[in-house]
């Protein structure tokens, strides 16, 4: 990588790079460079260089009189501290003891300030917090004991300040003014940056196996700081201390770490980020990916911007992170970076590197979640396509996908929208695939595909088949393209626009080349036509009064409709129509009476039923001879009208027709759309004074009809005004109430079609493969029993229906689950209440169990929503049982 | 009745689609046979459709209001064929398959049958006027031969002659009949479409026909003659309409034919501004075509059955009554309102008053 970085003025990451691996959690910034200024704050760095604290016994044994001195003045002012009552002499210790946080005007010699630093200053601040109290801070007038109490805090070193903060804000036992004291101190410490001393503090301890314990304590407190004081201070707590506001303060601290550790190394000095990874990672573990991330995300990605260092100490930043963090950082930053290139920028190599990276990058995002949108999955595999050692990755990634994406189990069990998440990543890697790549596996891939589109177009749930149909075909397209394309007739909506764009996103050079200059000359074109229409009009209105010109005004509509006319060849009554349809070999003739029969049917329903079984067999045995626009509406409506004027003979023979032979599923499926047409069009309230008035249509002459509704409005005005009412509600009358007319034939309709199902043919089986028309069954008897409302013979057919769903309650086809689910609602609508509690009463209670059994699991959502449902109305049957129940 | 503007045609490359009917009467309750447009040039804003049905009524509609206002039943139930006003005192004349021919009073609110003229042809061949607003004017029917036209002076009922052709012609029954006048000289001419598909032009008052030209092999079913341009178009059951043109001999020559998709023309129209006409098809379509240039401008397809006749108002609308029983009003092409050509004479302009809103 380093060969790739623009900067070539830079020199050290060469070396950098070469000895990084051998401590992987240090940055080494090269050979130690003498004379570096103590700039860094209160961190002691005498000896400077790589050693950046010296080692211990040696200088014990050297200092040993400058250490005796320091414990020396220490006890003393901490027994003054601890003990006096006297305002000034406790001011002029602390005055004293300020020697040793150097800064002063006669700091202590340095090997003083860090014997001080190191042994006594967490006990001095224990000191200085429990001494603190109104009566304390009183002894001096004017606050002025405060200041500078509160400066050993903000000035000595940050990592044991911080921690003794926290641990005396944690130890004190209620509200109290030492708590708020310390909590006001807290916030100024946070607000003056102390935090990034804290984590640059751990920065510098290359040498030390450091302690691992303090290391420990200073991650927790620091991560863990919003809830330790909101738990402690509860509804006191400071805004500051929210996590909203203290999470993007970190994510600003660190920064401003990172950006010493930069300074610092292209200075040459070496450094280690590995707390500063440890601190991401728990941030991002504890769930503020957004908030953290969110802050350094944009800021690192300006800097890394061309900048070996800053890329180098990103890529260490995010490989040190412990395991158990990777997968909530990746996810964080995948989720923040803008593109594939922020994110290759920000993470390296990494998923090379990091097998729980990698495990992360290739398999969690991508097969066990799915709630990541369409742009993050675009970086992520982008990411994997951006560099030539990633890109084996992206074509595991991909097989595995595609792989995924056929198996039929994982088609059957998955809920939909990890499937459309899978195939959106499908066509996301094939978007970023090279065709060469492509041609080394192309026939693994062709191989699932292939078996993926078959399991899928079997489905039964038009969503499976058309994900299948879309990917099938781009896939095929890009695998696969100088072999024939492959073509499916589905309808373009929105998720094939979407899935179609990820595809026609991919970089190709060539295409907007070709396609601008096309572009150019018809938008170059559109003014030069509008000018020419605009000369013309004025010449035109001139001359408006010659003939000449006056015609170009007349443009033609369009006269594509305008076509021969074949009504000609209609057939006028229904018997010409069935020979027509039979035995004619004029195909306008039989185009016309296939156009002719619905309006026939409906016009003479005695002479319909005198051959409704004959044209009900022709109708279902039609074949689309000709292409006839709409042919199966045709078709379709023309046999609902039969079974609607005849409905008894007309439905036992198509029920009967649905389980014999020699039928394609088509036509069985139109049997049992056409008996649910047929069924709600008989039930339909209303449907008889219509049809009376067609029958009879009665030449009401427009003096009598007006009359009528004369004389009533007067009476209706009378009554009005002698009625006085209270209540505001509408007079409107409901519709006029009929008999439901479903009710006489309900039985020829339902129970043909019910008794059957479990009795499997050659050519079809119901419980076998044919699970789609079953799925269709199961809808239609749904329909049917709701149709049924009011009827005598909704009781034995609710109780026929909930046994058939009891039978196939563990259907592995979702649809069919879905046609139960609804036949089970369509009963508890249907059959009346009382009825269903005295005739059903086994028949609910199992049904309950399962019922919430499938609303709590059920892999498919449509079948969860039904389930709910059937709960619901199954629920309000308990809630009208129940005011029964206690008399 | 619901209110479907068409859109304006544009010089958009790709052809608009047909338009939609502006608006369509319905309530006519039988076949509509004939139609014409009254009033609404001058003063009146609003015109009124009058339509003669199968059941031999005639309605009176009202543009504005999109309803019937009146209905006149004067025909003992058998169909009206033709319509057509006076361009003096409110008067209508409707004919009917009842052999009369009634003149009816509609002024101030009347609708009477003022006087009738029998009939003697039981055919299908509307009648035609000349009336240059004097008192008297000039009627041309069906005669009692098979092949006769009859001339009569109205309103005295006077007949002036008949026209008959000669005996080896054998045009067969007259079809459809038009007078006019050419504005040179004051003879008033009869042109008259046969049987044979022929269209003959009579010289009225020497009774002799001037000229013969065969436009169709089938009978012609209607034509309208553009008398500025001397242009006439015909059309027939067959599947062509013929344009034919009237040269300074009184001669007349066929001009060219234009196919059609399907046979059978019942009316043609040609708009008072001469820029289109309009075909009444039998295959359910009114059709639009460039009256210079015989270009088709539009198929408007919103019947389903037979169109018996399309009429023009002097402001551009165009009606079609149609087997359906219904008629559909179109607004097509407007009529620029700076036209300096003078109008046909379809309408008459009379004001006739507000006789139906009583």
């Amino acid at each position: 990588m380093g060969s790739s970085c623009p900067e070539v003025s830079q020199p050290r990451p060469r070396t950098a790079c070469r000895t990084g691996p051998r401590r992987p959690c240090r940055i080494s910034g090269g050979i130690a460079a003498a004379g570096r200024p103590g700039a860094r704050g209160e961190t002691p760095g005498p000896s400077g260089g790589s050693v950046a604290v010296s080692p211990e016994s040696p200088m014990d044994s050297r200092m040993d009189p400058a250490v005796s001195a320091v414990r020396l003045t220490v006890r003393e002012a901490v027994h003054t501290l601890s003990s006096s009552e006297d305002g000034d002499r406790i001011l002029s210790t602390l005055g004293s003891l300020k020697r040793y946080l150097g800064g002063a005007e006669n700091p202590a010699l340095p090997g003083e300030q860090e014997e001080f630093a190191r042994m006594h200053f967490s006990a001095l601040l224990r000191c200085l917090v429990g001494r603190l109290s109104p009566a304390w801070l009183e002894l001096l007038p004017g606050g002025q004991l405060e200041a500078p109490w509160a400066s050993f805090f903000l000035e000595g070193p940050a990592d044991q300040a911080f921690l003794v903060l926290m641990e005396s804000i944690e130890g004190m036992a209620g509200p109290s003014f030492r708590l708020m004291k310390m909590v006001q101190l807290l916030a100024q410490f946070l607000g003056a940056g102390r935090v990034a001393a804290v984590m640059e503090s751990q920065c510098w301890q290359l040498a030390e196996p450091a302690f691992p314990l303090l290391q420990e304590t200073l991650l927790a407190k620091l991560v863990g700081l919003p809830d330790h004081l909101g738990n402690r201070l509860q509804r006191e707590n400071l805004a500051a201390f929210l996590p909203q506001n203290y999470f993007p303060l970190l994510g600003e601290e660190l920064l401003r770490v990172l950006q010493a550790v930069v300074d610092s190394l292209r200075d040459g000095w070496d450094c280690s980020i590995s707390f500063l990874s440890q601190v991401l990672g728990k941030a991002c573990v504890h769930g503020r990916q957004k908030e953290i991330l969110g802050v350094l995300v944009p800021q690192l990605m300006a800097l890394t911007q061309g900048n070996c260092l800053w890329q180098r100490v990103c890529w260490r930043l995010v490989e040190c992170v412990p395991d158990r963090a990777m997968e909530a950082l990746l996810t964080g930053l995948v989720e923040a970076a803008s593109g594939p290139e922020v994110l290759s920028r920000l993470l390296g190599n990494l998923v090379m590197k990091s097998k729980k990276a990698r495990f992360v990058m290739t398999r969690k995002i991508l097969f066990l979640q799915y709630r990541y949108s369409t742009p993050m999955l675009q970086s992520l595999l982008g990411y994997l396509a951006m560099d030539s050692q990633r890109r084996p990755l992206l074509v595991q990634a991909l097989k595995e996908l595609l792989e995924t994406w056929g198996s039929s189990s994982a088609i059957r069990h998955a809920p939909l929208p990890q499937q459309r998440y899978v195939s959106k990543a499908v066509l996301i890697c094939l978007a970023n695939l090279r065709e060469a790549e492509l041609r080394d596996s192309r026939d693994e891939l062709l191989a699932s595909l292939m078996a993926g589109v078959k399991s899928r177009l079997d489905s039964s749930l038009p969503a499976v088949r058309r994900l299948g149909m879309i990917v099938a075909e781009v896939a095929s397209a890009r695998i696969h393209p100088e072999g024939p394309p492959l073509r499916f007739q589905y309808e373009d909506d929105e998720l094939s626009r979407e899935l179609l764009a990820l595809v026609a996103a991919q970089p190709v050079a060539d295409s907007p080349s070709e396609a601008s200059p096309a572009v150019a000359p018809v938008a170059a074109e559109a003014p030069d036509r509008g000018s020419t229409e605009g000369g013309g009009v004025p010449a035109q209105a001139e001359g408006a009064g010659s003939d000449l010109d006056s015609d170009d005004d007349l443009v033609p509509y369009d006269m594509s409709g305008d076509q021969e006319l074949k009504s000609s060849k209609a057939p006028a009554y229904l018997r010409d129509c069935v020979e027509a349809l039979t035995s004619s070999e004029d195909w306008e003739r039989w185009e016309a009476a296939l156009q002719a029969v619905e309006g026939l049917i409906v016009r003479s329903p005695a002479a319909t039923r005198e051959v409704s079984v004959e044209l009900a067999k022709v109708l279902l045995h039609l074949e689309e001879k000709t292409s006839v626009v709409g042919f199966e509406v045709l078709r379709q409506r023309a046999l609902v009208a039969v079974v609607v004027t005849d409905p008894a003979p007309v439905a036992e023979y198509l029920t009967s027709q649905f389980y014999a032979i020699n039928f394609s599923l088509r036509q069985r499926m139109d049997i049992l759309d056409v008996l649910t047409l047929a069924a709600q069009e008989l039930s339909r309230p209303g449907r008889l004074p219509k049809a009376a008035q067609v029958g009879s249509p009665s030449p009401a002459s427009p003096s009598s009809s007006t009359e009528a509704p004369a004389w009533r409005v007067v009476v209706e005005e009378r009554i009005r005004n002698k009625t006085r009412r209270f209540s505001q509600g509408s007079a409107r009358r409901g519709p006029d109430a009929g008999p439901n007319e479903f009710s006489l034939v309900a039985g020829w309709f339902f129970f043909p079609l019910i008794q059957h199902f479990d009795r499997p043919l050659v050519t079809f089986d119901l419980l076998g493969e044919d699970q789609l028309v079953l799925g269709r069954l199961a809808h239609t008897l749904g329909a049917m029993m709701y149709l049924a409302v009011n009827t005598t013979v909704a009781v034995p057919m609710g109780k026929a229906l909930l046994e058939f769903v009891w039978t196939l309650r563990f259907h592995g086809d979702a649809y069919v689950r879905q046609g139960l689910l609804s036949a089970v609602s369509a009963v508890l609508l249907s059959v009346p209440t009382a009825r269903l509690l005295t005739d059903l009463p086994d028949e609910l209670l199992e049904a309950g169990p399962w019922l919430a059994d499938v609303a709590e699991q059920d892999s498919d959502e449509d079948c969860r929503v039904l389930a709910v449902k059937a709960l619901l109305l199954l629920e309000k049957l308990k809630d009208t049982l129940l005011p029964l129940t206690p008399p | 009745m619901e209110k479907m503007t068409a859109p304006p045609p544009n010089m958009a490359a790709s052809p608009l689609p047909p338009p939609d009917p502006c608006f369509v009467l319905r309530g006519a309750q039988s076949a509509v046979h004939a139609l014409h447009f009254f009033g609404g040039a001058q003063g009146q804003v609003h015109p009124l459709l009058l339509s003669g049905s199968l059941s031999g009524l005639v309605h009176i509609w009202s543009l504005q209001t999109r309803r019937a206002v009146a209905t006149l039943d004067g025909h003992g139930g058998q169909c009206v064929t033709w319509l057509q006003t006076l361009p003096q005192g409110r008067q209508l004349l409707s004919q009917g398959r009842d052999l009369k021919l009634c003149l009816w009073d509609l002024a101030e609110g009347r609708n009477t049958v003022v006087d009738s003229v029998p009939l003697e042809s039981m055919g299908f061949c509307r009648s035609s006027i000349l009336a240059g607003g004097q008192e008297r004017w000039m009627l041309a029917m069906p005669g009692r031969g098979n092949d006769e036209v009859q001339i009569l002076e109205m309103p005295s009922k006077t007949s002036v002659c008949t026209l008959k052709p000669e005996a080896d012609a054998k045009p067969g029954m007259p079809m459809c009949l038009e007078l006019w006048q050419a504005d040179s000289s004051p003879r008033p001419l009869l042109l008259a479409g046969y049987e044979d598909g022929s269209v003959a032009l009579w010289d009225v008052s020497e009774r002799k026909v001037c000229s013969r030209v065969a436009c169709h092999t089938e009978p012609v079913m209607g034509f309208d003659f553009d008398s500025q341009k001397a242009r006439g178009v015909s059309g027939s059951a067959e599947k062509a309409l013929a344009v034919w043109s009237l040269d300074e001999q009184q001669a007349l020559q066929m001009c060219r034919t234009h196919e059609l998709t399907n046979p059978g023309i019942a009316d043609v129209k040609i708009r008072p501004d001469r820029k289109i006409l309009a075909t009444a098809g039998w295959d359910h379509r009114v059709r639009v075509f460039h009256w210079r240039t015989m270009k088709p401008l539009a198929v408007l397809s919103f019947h389903s059955a037979t169109i018996h006749c399309v009429a023009f108002a002097t402001d551009g609308l165009l009606a079609a009554g149609s087997g359906d029983q219904r008629i559909s009003i179109w607004s097509l092409y407007p009529i620029s309102t700076d036209s300096s050509t003078p109008l046909l004479g379809h309408t008459e302009g009379g004001e006739v008053g507000a006789h139906a809103s009583a």
